[in-house]
């Protein structure tokens, strides 16, 4: 089954279709997408009207292009900034942890690395509900009792971007521990021997090696964060982000329109996605 | 050890270290679980002690179906998406070499970037009445009318298995990677036939990858929403379905809580009994 092991032509032959099969199902559903956003009509379904750009850069008429659909673009706006403030909090808190867990020993570490990974494995649909509940019993204590009236505890923007924080955190925390785990110790003894205080050494040796995690981290959460959905449904309020906005208005059956945001989107991570690639290899 | 450590500074350096971890894990993980856990038991007329919304569960059977579905039908996706995965992930650890190997891998992760709204979008293309698919098999002669292929238990299954089949791929390839090609031909060369390979060389050294492959793809699929929901339509019954219910549209926020609980529950089972199938340990299935 491996090159240097002769399989008969035929064997080789089935092997390669599957893969091909393989790549045809994976690319499917994304070539369809782009394709009918060109569609000149009200459905992205057939029957093929021919070729426009409408969905993109119409103005008015019956077709308003994402360009100009403002509910859309107020939507992706707002999950940019969601993403950017998750982004910016998971990679800070990632940080401390990756520390914690590389250089320091401490009784109950591994119980602690345990709680840590947790967030990978309760579903996001429950992570929201359960941040929903907690948040909700604050926010009707602090009113009751202290008169204090938090509408950031009620589901909305500030409710998401802590939800997504609580696991997008862990990833982050996993993806910079893994590059902290090949710093070499003596680089940072020779900079403390130079007479750098050990924060000194820390940001002017470690930080910058660590830099390309810290990248990729980055990409890897905002990417996360925009294309949330089971948190962030469950957390949002009057403001929807573009997953959810997304999803009403699949729900209320589609036109084209969402097909050129998709495409807009696919080019977005996938550009995002060939960064990351690239540098993951370079670093590595 | 480390000039880093002899000191007080490095206790208060732990401590500050510790502490954004644990305001984290402990405001945002524990205790808005352990509220739900106490929400569950809670009759909400007088916060006496009730196991009501525990009994609802197993009372109606709406309730407990959609849940014993839910688990059915993620074990099935997860074996479905390991049988399809395997064969690509060999294909790519052990066939290809250098950069086409690259490429090829990159091919597999780069349309799992895109958001899974836009992937399931693109199934609901394919499959609707009036999608492509329905529109070939007309064309080609092969169908009279229009064929309905979305809402039904199979397109939710191929949906939840495109979904996760990334996370079932990576896993493999890098398990199978680090398998030396010179056991594979040692196994040959005593005479094995590719079956007995496959199963008594590649697999065993694939159970690590296979074990935390699976235990992903069957927590996304339990926990998955979007997938049934658009590719089930109204009749999909699937759990998660069944807390956002509970949560958002009936305010039912205590029988929501025992719902979560008990979806959570089922997860943690399945992940223990499959680690402790393998042999594996959480911390480094999961890191």
């Amino acid at each position: 089954m491996i090159p240097s092991i002769k399989q008969s032509s035929g064997f080789n032959t089935i092997y390669k279709s599957y893969m091909i099969a393989f790549f045809i199902f994976l690319a499917a559903p994304l070539m369809v997408v782009a394709v009918f956003s060109f569609n000149d009509s009200q459905f992205p379904s057939f029957p093929w009207q021919g070729f426009t750009t409408d969905w993109f850069f119409s103005a008015e008429g019956e077709k308003i292009g994402i360009f100009f659909d403002s509910e859309l673009l107020d939507s992706i706006w707002l999950s940019i900034g969601i993403a950017i403030v998750t982004t910016l909090l998971s990679i800070s808190v990632a940080c401390t942890n990756a520390f914690l867990f590389e250089r320091f020993d401490f009784p109950g570490k591994s119980f602690l690395y345990m709680l840590m990974l947790l967030p990978l494995v309760i579903p996001g649909v429950l992570l929201g509900v359960s941040i929903l509940v907690f948040s909700s019993e604050i926010a009707n204590y602090l009113e009751d009792y202290w008169f204090i009236d938090l509408e950031s505890l009620r589901p909305g923007l500030t409710l998401v971007i802590i939800g997504q924080f609580a696991f997008i955190t862990t990833i982050c925390t996993l993806i910079i521990s893994a590059r902290l785990k090949k710093f070499d110790r003596s680089l940072e003894e020779a900079a403390l021997n130079l007479g750098a205080s050990p924060l000194m050494a820390v940001f002017t040796v470690t930080v910058p090696f660590l830099k390309p995690a810290i990248v990729g981290a980055a990409i890897v959460s905002f990417l996360m964060s925009f294309e949330n959905f089971n948190t962030t449904f469950m957390l949002v309020g009057s403001d929807a982000p573009l997953t959810v906005a997304m999803f009403e208005r699949l729900r209320e059956g589609s036109t084209p329109v969402l097909n050129a945001i998709s495409l807009l989107l696919m080019l977005g991570s996938g550009v995002l996605a060939i960064i990351n690639i690239t540098m993951s290899k370079k670093s590595s | 050890m480390s000039s880093l450590r002899v000191t007080s500074p490095f206790k208060l350096g732990l401590w500050l270290l510790l502490a954004p971890l644990c305001l984290w894990l402990v405001l945002l993980i524990i205790l808005p679980h352990l509220e739900l856990l106490v929400f569950s038991f809670t009759e909400p007329e007088d916060g006496s002690f009730t196991f009501g919304f525990y009994q609802e569960f197993f009372l109606e059977p709406l309730y407990w179906r959609t849940f014993v579905r839910t688990a059915v039908m993620s074990i099935m996706a997860t074996i479905l998406t390991l049988l399809i995965a395997f064969p690509v992930a060999f294909y790519i650890a052990k066939m290809l070499k250098g950069r086409s190997k690259g490429i090829v891998f990159a091919m597999c992760l780069i349309p799992f970037w895109v958001s899974e709204l836009v992937r399931t979008f693109g199934w609901m293309i394919l499959l609707r009445e009036s999608g492509v698919i329905s529109n070939f098999l007309q064309w080609s002669g092969m169908s009279a009318g229009p064929v309905e292929l979305l809402y039904t238990d199979a397109t939710i299954m191929l949906g939840l298995v495109y979904t996760s089949m990334l996370f079932m791929v990576v896993p493999l390839v890098s398990t199978l990677d680090s398998l030396d090609d010179s056991y594979i031909e040692a196994g040959y060369d005593l005479g094995g036939t590719n079956w007995n390979v496959l199963r008594e060389i590649v697999i065993p050294h694939a159970v690590p990858g296979i074990v935390s492959g699976c235990i992903i793809v069957f927590m996304l699929s339990l926990g998955n929403y979007l997938t049934p929901v658009l590719l089930g339509g109204k009749d999909s019954l699937w759990f998660t379905e069944q807390i956002y219910t509970q949560f958002i549209t009936r305010f039912n926020w205590e029988q929501g809580s025992a719902f979560g609980l008990l979806l959570l529950l089922l997860s943690s089972l399945i992940v223990w009994a499959g680690l402790k199938l393998s042999g594996q340990s959480f911390a480094k299935t999961m890191g």
